[in-house]
């Protein structure tokens, strides 16, 4: 049967074909449809885990334990699951184990532009590199035979084009693949210097070996054509180079990005007098070439940065560029912003108002940098927030009085608690502000361990944030509804001004869960004075229309932060 | 047949996706090869979304680039007028009448300009204004405007009104089918 699927649709696909029995993962754009899809599979155990740490040691257990296991995250996130993988490849694999990284070229969504196949390179992991949702699905299974077949874990990485691209897949059944036996084995599992030793000589060995199955692949093919131009490439490239060039060239397409062929790329870069390596975001094929002595183009032309396109590859290899029109006026742009009812909107308003320096983290709150509140003054990484401030106000005591950190439910869980600890425990009087929307928002609304569902939607245990600040050693705790604005921004001067290490709880579910009964949109009246302090709030609802605040009665959910802000009871 | 390239842009949360889904879907019944590409993430709060679909006998890269649009599906005019340029020479915009605000232009920072569709009249842009929000209202619900932009665009498409309605039923939850389905009769009689 033939279907039309997004990559990540099509990945979920792939490890439910190849009898994957154990899923554990954290969200991030753009690899988390790859496991609310296969959640979908009664067949298969799926989880969000707390982070991309966790997930990955899940994967690891349930590998070990002799199930074909799988866990998925973003770039960043491979970063943090960085740890467990690398010591992972030692151990290599009992049920295969195959992992999802998505790199975001052009940063649609993501605070880096890091190439994960260093990752790759680094931790010695076989790293494959689909192009299209068939080639996805057919590269997931045989992911899974090479990490049996050599004991390793296996990276997949996909791209935002990839993963968020849909085409034709053709849907095969399952197959069912029974637990491996479990043997005790400590040489192999338990890594203490002396067997680790032993495994560091396997994984050399192991990557000997992969190399010789990069030299015959079927993932890496090669396409002659006329001409004295051959092409190297990879994942989503290809296409670009296929719709640019066409016939006119000859490619060396390669599906296995680590350990990359020697024989084949010096064969193939013999057969012709220029070839050119055409890879977004680092120079790795590029170097691997030059490392074998074959004289390529790469980013000389191409640069390391963004996305490339079809239209750039015509540009820079045939000199050629598409017309266009465009109109002379300047068209304002369209960020994205907090939605209408948002309820971090309060806090960053407040912030705003009183000029607090806010050392921020990553959510749909990051938002609150944007105009017209401007609220935010750092954001690095997920939790560095909280850690971040300590060591700001470590540096510049006399900021405690003046900066807080802001961050989200989920990312609190992901790795925002072990900073906290560390407020308490080096003691700043640091003040902390938990965005708790009850939900993972930025990323398309996961549950998280504070919203007390599961990815499959059951009922599940749900963090008590109060008790776990309060147990991480933090005895000033309170909870603000950030709708009241009055109350939230006390709550925030008095934990500023008190000589402790304090946690504000701002809690209101995110506006757009489908349980929040919203009340009706709200009204300007004759009685507006054109005074604009309503739109400070950066409501996308309020506008000014005819020099009078207007509201979008299709927008506003009538959360009546503006009422609070009018002095001249012209919002009712 | 030669790769054509539809643009569907539009504000975050106006419903693209379902409008994507329901042209990849008819164009797949046609027995095409058929991409999609949409960008996930940030752009669904209020911003800039935009979806490539591509289809022929062949399709290699999902995405399209400035001058390769056959045809645009505007949700707003804003939005028309930033599409612009991945106009192809000759191709044609079908634009939602709707206005929605950026942050910039609601903070008074910048202005919305005011005559995009005389702009495109001068620059002798093919272009098919809809006042796709009335007509979605006329439907049942101002959520169903993509579903009336998508009657226009079987208007342009050498497909039969059946094979539409088809897909329709097969990307629409059954509870508001009948509502999409005058959504696009109304689309469809107002060109
Ligand atoms: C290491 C890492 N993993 C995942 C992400 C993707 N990501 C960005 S924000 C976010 C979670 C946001 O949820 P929350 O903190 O609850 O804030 P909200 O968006 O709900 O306001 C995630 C998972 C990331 N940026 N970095
Ligand atoms: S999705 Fe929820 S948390 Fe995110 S901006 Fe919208 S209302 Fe706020
Ligand atoms: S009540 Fe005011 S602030 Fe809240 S959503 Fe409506 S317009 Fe926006």
């Amino acid at each position: 049967m033939k279907k039309l699927m997004l990559g990540n649709e099509a990945f979920a696909r792939g490890l439910y074909e190849a009898g994957c029995k154990v899923v554990s993962s954290y969200p991030g754009t753009p690899s988390t449809e790859i496991t609310e899809e296969v959640a979908k599979y009664e067949e298969v155990y799926a989880e969000w885990a707390p982070n991309e740490k966790v997930a990955m040691e899940v994967a690891i257990g349930a590998s070990m334990a002799g199930a074909r296991s799988f866990c998925g995250m973003k770039h960043v996130g491979l970063n943090v699951a960085a740890d467990p993988l690398y010591t992972a490849s030692y151990t290599g694999v009992n049920g295969g184990l195959v992992i999802a990284v998505a790199d975001d070229p052009g940063m649609h969504s993501s605070q880096n532009e890091q190439d994960s196949r260093h990752h790759a390179a680094a931790s010695k992991v076989p790293m494959l590199e689909p192009s299209d949702s068939q080639e996805v699905k057919d590269f997931v299974k045989e992911a899974y035979r090479i990490s049996e077949e050599y004991d390793t874990p296996v990276i997949v990485r996909m791209s935002t084009r990839v993963a968020h691209s849909q085409s034709v897949v053709d849907v095969c059944e399952r197959e069912d693949i029974p637990l491996k036996e479990y043997v005790k084995n400590p040489q192999k599992n338990v890594m203490m210097p002396a067997n680790a030793r032993g495994r560091h000589v396997f994984v050399e060995e192991r990557t000997k070996k992969l190399i010789q199955e990069a030299e015959t692949s079927i993932l890496n093919k090669i396409e002659m054509n006329d001409g004295q131009i051959g092409v190297i490439t990879s994942g989503t490239t290809y296409l670009y180079a296929k719709e640019a060039l066409g016939d006119s060239v000859s490619y060396l397409k390669l599906g296995i990005v680590n350990p990359l062929p020697s024989y084949i790329i010096r064969s193939f870069c013999k057969k012709f007098e220029t070839v050119y390596v055409i890879e977004e975001l680092d120079d790795i094929i590029e170097t691997q070439c030059k490392k074998l002595g074959c004289d390529v183009i790469g980013k000389e032309l191409f640069g390391f940065i963004g996305e490339l396109s079809q239209s750039i590859i015509k540009e820079k290899i045939k000199g050629v560029s598409t017309e266009y029109t465009a109109l002379q006026t300047e068209i304002p742009v369209r960020p994205p912003v907090m939605c209408a009812g948002c309820p971090h909107r309060g806090v960053f308003y407040s912030l705003a108002k009183n000029k607090i320096t806010v050392s921020g983290d990553i959510g749909c709150y990051t938002l609150g940098a944007a105009q017209p509140l401007c609220a935010m003054d750092t954001t690095v990484c997920m939790g560095a927030s909280i850690s971040g401030l300590h060591g700001f106000n470590k540096a510049r005591p006399e900021k405690e009085k003046t900066s807080v950190a802001v961050i989200g439910d989920s990312t609190f869980m992901h790795s925002g608690m072990t900073g906290l600890v560390n407020i308490a425990y080096n003691s700043t009087n640091s003040t902390v502000i938990i965005l708790d929307n009850s939900i993972t928002g930025m990323t398309g609304h996961q549950q998280n361990p504070t919203t007390g569902y599961n990815l499959k939607g059951d009922v599940a245990a749900k963090v008590d944030l109060e008790a776990l600040c309060r147990a991480l050693g933090i005895e000033r705790v309170r909870v603000v509804d950030p709708y009241n604005l009055a109350e939230t921004e006390k709550a925030i001067l008095e934990e500023l001004a008190v000589e402790a290490p304090s946690v504000i709880i701002s809690r209101r579910p995110c506006a757009l869960l489908k349980y929040v009964k919203h009340n009706p949109p709200l009204k300007t009246n004759e009685k507006c004075k054109s005074c604009k302090a309503c739109l400070k709030l950066g409501c996308p609802a309020i506008s000014i229309k005819g020099g009078k605040a207007c509201i979008d009665h299709t927008l506003c959910v009538g959360c009546g932060i503006c009422k609070e802000l009018c002095k001249f009871d012209a919002i009712e | 047949m030669d790769t054509k390239s539809i643009m569907i842009v539009g504000v975050g949360g106006q419903g693209s996706l379902l409008a994507s889904r329901i042209i990849g879907h008819v164009l797949l019944m046609q027995g095409y090869e058929v991409k999609v590409s949409e960008v996930h993430g940030m752009s669904q709060r209020g911003g800039s979304v935009v979806t490539y679909v591509k289809y022929g006998d062949k399709v290699y890269s999902p995405v399209v680039e400035k001058g390769e649009a056959d045809l645009i599906v505007s949700f707003e005019q804003l939005e028309a007028a930033r599409s612009l340029p991945y106009l192809k020479k000759g191709g044609t915009i079908i634009t939602s009448t709707q206005k929605l605000d950026p942050m910039p232009v609601i903070t008074g920072a910048t202005k919305y300009p005011e005559d995009i569709f005389n702009q495109f009249r001068d620059l002798g842009i093919n272009f098919i204004p809809v006042n796709a929000l009335q007509l979605a209202e006329e439907a049942g619900s101002a959520k169903a405007s993509n579903v009336v932009l998508m009657g226009v665009v079987s208007t342009k498409m050498d497909i039969d009104k059946e094979e539409w309605l088809k897909a329709i039923e097969e990307c629409v939850p059954a509870k508001f089918l009948e509502l999409n389905k005058k959504a696009f009769e109304l689309g469809r009689e107002c060109y």
